[in-house]
Parts: C-alpha cells; structure tokens; sequence
C-alpha cells in the first residue's frame, strides 16, 4: 500500500499529465507571437494582455478536450468507473479495488479524489470539458446561424414580417430559462418526439443560410454557383437527415437523442437574442452610404444583406459569439445542475458541482471544487477573450 | 403615455396568453399526464388505470377546452366518474358538486389547486412571491450601490490602474454563474474544511427569520453575478460622459474633480444603468431558482422547480404568469423610466 500523496506532488502530478495541452499551448503562443503581424486581428489579440490571457485560458480547455478525446491522453481513469473503496477519499489517495481487477492503465492515484460514487474526480473533470468543448461552440453556431437568417431580413424590410419575428423572440426570451428546459428537456419529451421536429426546423437554417450565401454571391457565375450549392446541399443534407431525423441513409451520422435535446434546447434560448442583435445591427448599418451604393448599382436584397451589412457586423458579433459561448456552457452547467437531459451517470460540470454541494456540508470539499474552477476558467477564459476582441477592434 | 401604456399591456396579455398556451400544451403532452398520474395516484398503476384516472379528473378533454375551462372562458367540467364519484373543477374541498359555480378560471380570480403542495394556486404564489421578495429586496440593496460604485469609480478615469482593477472584477463576476459562486462561496464561508463558519450553508431558517448568518450568502450570490453587469454599463455609460464637451468646460472652468463627478456627469451617467438594472430582473429570476435551489430556500423559484419535475400544471401555469408579467413589468418601466430620465426620448 503506497502512501497518499501530499498536495504539492498532486499538483506536480496534474502538471505532468497536462504536458501535451501545455506543450500545444506553447507552441500555439509562441507562432502566434512571431507572426502576429500578418495574422489580422487573430494576430492583434496578442497586443493585449487580457485578450491573451482569455485566449490562454480557452485554448487550454480545448486542447485537453482534444488530448483527452482523441488520444485518450490526460484522463488517468474511466470516467465512469467505479471504485467502492475509493468513495468520498481525499485527493492524493492511491488506488484500490475491492472488486474485480482494476482496468488496464488505470492511474496509481486519484489525483483529486473520489466522488460519492467512488469515481476518479480528476478524470470526470477531464471527461466533462469534452462534452462543453463539443456541444457549446457547435450549439452556439447553429444559434448564430438562426438569428442571422431570421434577423438580417427582419432589420432590412422591417414591416410585418419583423413584427411577427420580434413578438416571437419577445415571447422565447420572456419565458423563465430553466421553466423552458424543464419544459423541454424530459424524458417525457424526448419520447413525444417534439424535440426532433424542433431539430428538423432549427438545423435547416445553416443549409439556407449558406445556399442563400453563394446564390447572391455567385448569381453571375453559375458553374461556380452550382459546385458551391451542391456541395452544401449534398454534405448539408446528408448531416442534416444524420443529426436532425436520425436518418442517415449511410448510417454513418448519428446524433444521441438525449444529446439532440440538450443541444435544441440552448439553440433554442440563444437564437432570439442572437436575432435581437443582428436585427439591431442592421437598422443600424443600413443607413450607410456604402449600403445606398449598393442599392444604386441594383443588387439584390439577399446580396445586400449577406455580402454588405453582415461582413461590416463582424466586429460585435464576434465578440458577442466569444460571450455566447460562455453563455452556453454556463446553461449546459444550468442543465446538469437540474439533472436535465443526461444519463445519471455521465461526467458533466452542472451535474458534478450539484452533487458535490450535498457533501459541502460534510466538509468535502474535493469534490464540487474542482468542476466549479473548470467551468469558472473557461466561461472566464472566454470573456476576457470577447473583453480583449473588443478593444483590439475598437483600436483600428 | 397613455396610449404607450395600453399597447403594452396590450402584447402584455397577448404574450402571456401565448406563453400559458406553449406551457399548457407541453404539460398536457400524453407522456407529462401519465407521470401526473402516476405521482397522484400511485407508482404501479397498469395503463388502463391511467386512463380511468385522467378520464375522471378531466384531463381527458380536448386540450383547448381545458385550456377555456382554466381561463374561465368555458364551464368547468362536472364528470360522473368511473367509480361513482362525481367531480367537478370548480368543487372546492368536501362541497358537493350541485352547489359548485360553473365558472372558475383565471377570469373569476380563481387559479387552481396545486396538485404537489394540495393548496390553492393564488395562495402558494402569494406565498412564495413574498420570500421571494424578500430575498430580492436585499439582493436590490446590496447589489445596486455596489455596481454604480464600481462602474463610476471605473469609469470616471477611463483606462487608469483602477479602472483596469475594477473592470477585470466586473468581466470575472459576470462570468461567474450562481451555482460555481453558491459552491465556492459555501465551501469557503460555511464549512468547516476551510474554518471560516462565518454564515450558514443553507438558508431554510432564513424563510421566518431572516439574520445576517443565515441569509448573506444567497444574496451575494445572487448580486455577484447582476453586479458585474451593471458596473460594466455604468462604466461604459459614465467613460462616455467624461468625454463630453460639458465636463471639458466644467474643467476648464476649474471646477474641482470630485465635484465634475458628483455634479456633472452623474445625472447624465446612470440614465442607461437605470435600464439596465430594470432588464436584470429577468435574469435576477433564473439566479433566484438556482440559488433557492442551492440554498434550499423555499421560494419562488423553489415552487418553479418543484411544480415543474412534478408536472404540477396549474402552479407551472400561475408561475409562467407571474414571471411574464415580471419581466414584460421591468420592461416597460424601463421604458418610462428612460424617458423621464431623459428628456430628449419620446415613447410615442
């Protein structure tokens, strides 16, 4: 029997099995620095220091997501396995099993000690940055997506149109967040079905946004057209009939359905603010002389739209997509703090800090700690980022 | 200002018609009625007694005539059940059924039994609407002198030492989700791992008797995450101000720092913080449900979550009203409010 460790050899420890994220974060600042002047504003985060710390903090997240996933690097145990004598056991504490054989390379410590179950902390943290990293960028985009096709038409025309879209955003965003995914992240649902026909609506707006995209693009050219639409419509739709109706004819796309609901439902509450946004920034952006050129030379609306206002709403959507991703990963954590929309057993930020709350008061504290830090360092991360983004943007 | 305050409450009601209708139609879903059935009744029931269960308590109906029956619009049901008993909506505990009224609905000010707490709908949001209160009232007074301090103190020398200090504090509150600071907050304040037992983890005492140990700890919380938010407007608000031709004069005419701050630009400053803090109520209601959760602190948002994994469905709907018609209330008076702050803006 190997003695526990102290704190500074499990610091020592973690430290050593974040090398690959920690060499791939050098790397990535070190290249970025030598030739941040030819990298456009990417490049100019590096001037300052609270754009590279935000970008420090992110990029660490998504490279150990990356090592953790792919390589099934970092982790030292399963996530899900379990050990019942290594239930509520400080960090530092050498592993055991009293049943059955342990599994092959599974770590000599739990680093950061067992849960309640008997389960790596560690390695559920670890685990848990896969699932944001995975779910949160990709939801906020297809959010994005939403509130820009729906929004640039509702600014430009204005009318009835917007009135329509606006009192439907209005109504989205009055309904209480959380009353919205009890509503809608439930065994009960997903079994209705709802939640897929909601995908099936929701997840055909990046296929028109970017065939919209090409066609006024590309109107005069149509052998170019043509390649670019095919393209999206044949990759589209076949992602498309994969995620959305689970009906990948090469059965290759596939899409858990708890997972599906999960991601419908941040869609969902982030698409109409997105759209309030955009909206906005239209109504703005509209009145420039630029936009009056354009429509002297007669190019169409969707031309207007796509290739003169939303390239010039660059700036503070980036920003506000920085912001929203932060947003999201936060109403992921919200989900799992409900115990919404998951297996019972699957690492999750929201579900680990919730489950580790009911020991705070039995003073353990190794347990809500660590995925409450994780969570904290990359919605973090991401703001200082959007903080950074903003000021460099600001500067030009 | 009339007519401004009638259209509002105009989309008012039509909003939270529209809103009642989704959460009416999502807990009426025939999976949601077999878990209330299940819960009312018991565990095991076999299928067909779902069916006799929901048949004799009205939930068979069409969707949209129960949906009248609620608002009052439509008779509620009167329906001889299969085990003999007669029931009728309107039936208020042992009466019989001859004497009920036929209406009873939101329109006659009557919202309902909750089928967890077994009480009248009014009275349990009545109830929870106060310790709410109570809670958000302190979470308004700590919150709201805090965040104007921050953002005018970070605003008043735009791109100074304190400035820089005071706005990474903002962006890392903001970014702070309630349950990872409740979390931490616990962990360091209350428990005995770290030493400092300075406040209590839990705030169920707090329901009757409020004190400082018991009830701190939700309100920061909760003030943390508006905070952040609030000082970054006001920051933004007031570095505008500070670059306006007036403050320039004032200076030029020698009037002192602290007085061009307190004087001048302060008025014109809070004007969008004002909005701001109005439009934080919304979000101020998602904060409550997690920390009542967090803090077991029965409130509102406690009621929320309660009525929602139980499909309670008529406290869901009396608890959708009310946080439409807080959010919808905060808007227009954040509307209003703008104007009389600022006499360049007209609402109509």
């Amino acid at each position: 029997m190997t003695d526990p460790l102290g704190w500074g050899a499990i610091l020592g420890q973690i430290t050593l099995l974040f090398t690959p994220t920690l060499i791939a974060l050098v790397v990535t600042f070190v290249v970025s620095i030598l030739y941040k002047r030819k990298l456009g504003l990417y490049g100019k985060l590096f001037d300052s220091t609270i754009g590279m710390i935000g970008l420090g903090l992110v990029l660490f997240w998504v490279y150990t997501a990356l090592f953790a996933g792919v390589f099934d690097l970092i982790a030292t145990h399963g996530a899900l396995d379990q050990s019942v004598s290594m239930k509520k056991k400080p960090p530092g504490t050498p592993y055991s099993k009293l049943i059955g054989t342990p599994p092959p390379g599974a770590g000599p410590y739990y680093l950061l000690g067992g849960d309640n179950l008997g389960r790596d902390v560690f390695s559920r943290m670890i685990a848990g940055s896969i699932k944001v990293i995975l779910i949160a960028p990709f939801a906020t985009i297809f959010a994005f997506m939403v509130g820009v096709t729906l929004g640039l038409p509702a600014g430009y025309y204005g009318g009835k149109f917007d009135t329509v879209l606006s009192f439907i955003a209005n109504l989205v965003m009055a309904f209480p967040v959380i009353l919205l995914f009890y509503l809608l992240v439930t065994p009960e649902i997903i079994h209705t079905g709802l939640p897929v026909y909601m995908a099936g609506i929701l997840f055909i707006f990046p296929i028109v946004f970017l065939s919209v995209l090409w066609q006024s693009r590309y109107r005069t050219q149509p052998a170019k057209r043509n390649l670019y639409l095919a393209v999206t419509l044949i990759f589209g739709g076949w992602l498309y009939l994969g995620i959305a109706w689970d009906a990948d004819p090469l059965g290759l796309v596939r899409f858990p359905p708890n997972l599906l609901v999960v991601f419908v439902a941040v869609v969902f509450v982030n698409a109409p603010t997105v759209f309030r946004i955009v909206r906005g920034l239209v109504l703005d952006i509209k009145t420039r002389d630029y936009v009056a050129a354009a429509q002297t030379r007669g190019e169409g609306p969707w031309y207007i739209m796509l290739w003169e206002i939303l390239p010039n709403a660059r700036g503070p959507l980036l920003v506000d997509f920085c912001l929203r991703v932060g947003y999201t990963t936060i109403l992921l954590g919200t989900l799992g703090f409900f115990g919404l929309g998951l297996e019972s057993e699957s690492a999750d930020w929201g579900k680990m800090i919730i489950d580790g709350r009911k020991l705070l008061s039995a003073n353990i504290l190794h347990i809500a700690i660590p995925p409450a830090l994780a969570l904290l360092s990359l919605v973090l991360g991401l703001n200082f980022l959007a903080d950074g983004l903003r000021e460099e943007s600001l500067k030009d | 200002m009339g007519r401004f305050i009638l259209r509002r409450m105009g989309v008012m009601v039509l909003t939270a018609l529209c809103l009642t209708l989704i959460v009416f139609f999502m807990t009426n879903l025939a999976p949601n009625l077999e878990k209330l059935a299940k819960t009312q009744g018991n565990f095991r029931m076999s299928d067909e007694e779902v069916t006799t269960y929901l048949a004799d308590h009205g939930y068979a109906q069409p969707m949209l005539v129960k949906y009248g029956q609620w608002l009052g619009f439509l008779p509620g049901y009167v329906i001889e059940g299969t085990d003999g008993l007669t029931r009728a909506k309107c039936q208020g505990g042992a009466e019989p059924v001859e004497t009920t009224p036929t209406f009873c609905g939101v329109l006659q000010g009557d919202w309902g039994t909750s089928t967890v707490i077994k009480k009248d709908v009014g009275v349990v949001i009545a109830d929870k609407l106060a310790l709410t209160g109570k809670l958000m009232f302190w979470v308004l007074v700590l919150m709201v002198p805090s965040a104007l301090l921050i953002g005018i103190l970070a605003g008043m020398r735009e791109g100074s030492r304190t400035d820089r200090a005071l706005s990474t504090v903002s962006i890392t509150t903001s970014a702070t989700p309630e349950y990872v600071s409740g979390v931490l907050l616990i962990a360091v304040f209350a428990s005995s791992a770290v030493g400092l037992k300075w406040f209590k983890g839990t705030a169920t005492s707090a329901m009757d008797t409020a004190t400082f140990e018991n009830f701190f700890l939700p309100v920061l919380t909760i003030s943390l995450y508006g905070v952040g938010y609030i000082a970054r407007m006001t920051r933004a608000s007031m570095a505008e101000v500070m670059t306006s031709q007036y403050i320039r004069t004032a200076r030029l005419k020698g009037v002192s720092f602290p007085n061009i701050v307190v004087k001048h630009a302060l008025r014109n400053a809070l004007i969008a913080p004002f909005t701001v803090i109005m439009l934080q109520f919304p979000w101020l209601l998602n904060g409550v449900v997690i920390v009542e959760t967090l803090f077991n602190y029965k409130g509102f948002g406690w009621a929320m979550v309660l009525a929602a994994s139980n499909n309670d469905i008529e406290l869901l709907l009396g608890i959708s009203v009310v946080s439409v018609i807080v959010v919808l209330v905060t808007q227009a008076i954040s509307d209003i409010g703008y104007v009389y702050l600022n006499p360049r803006i007209s609402v109509t």
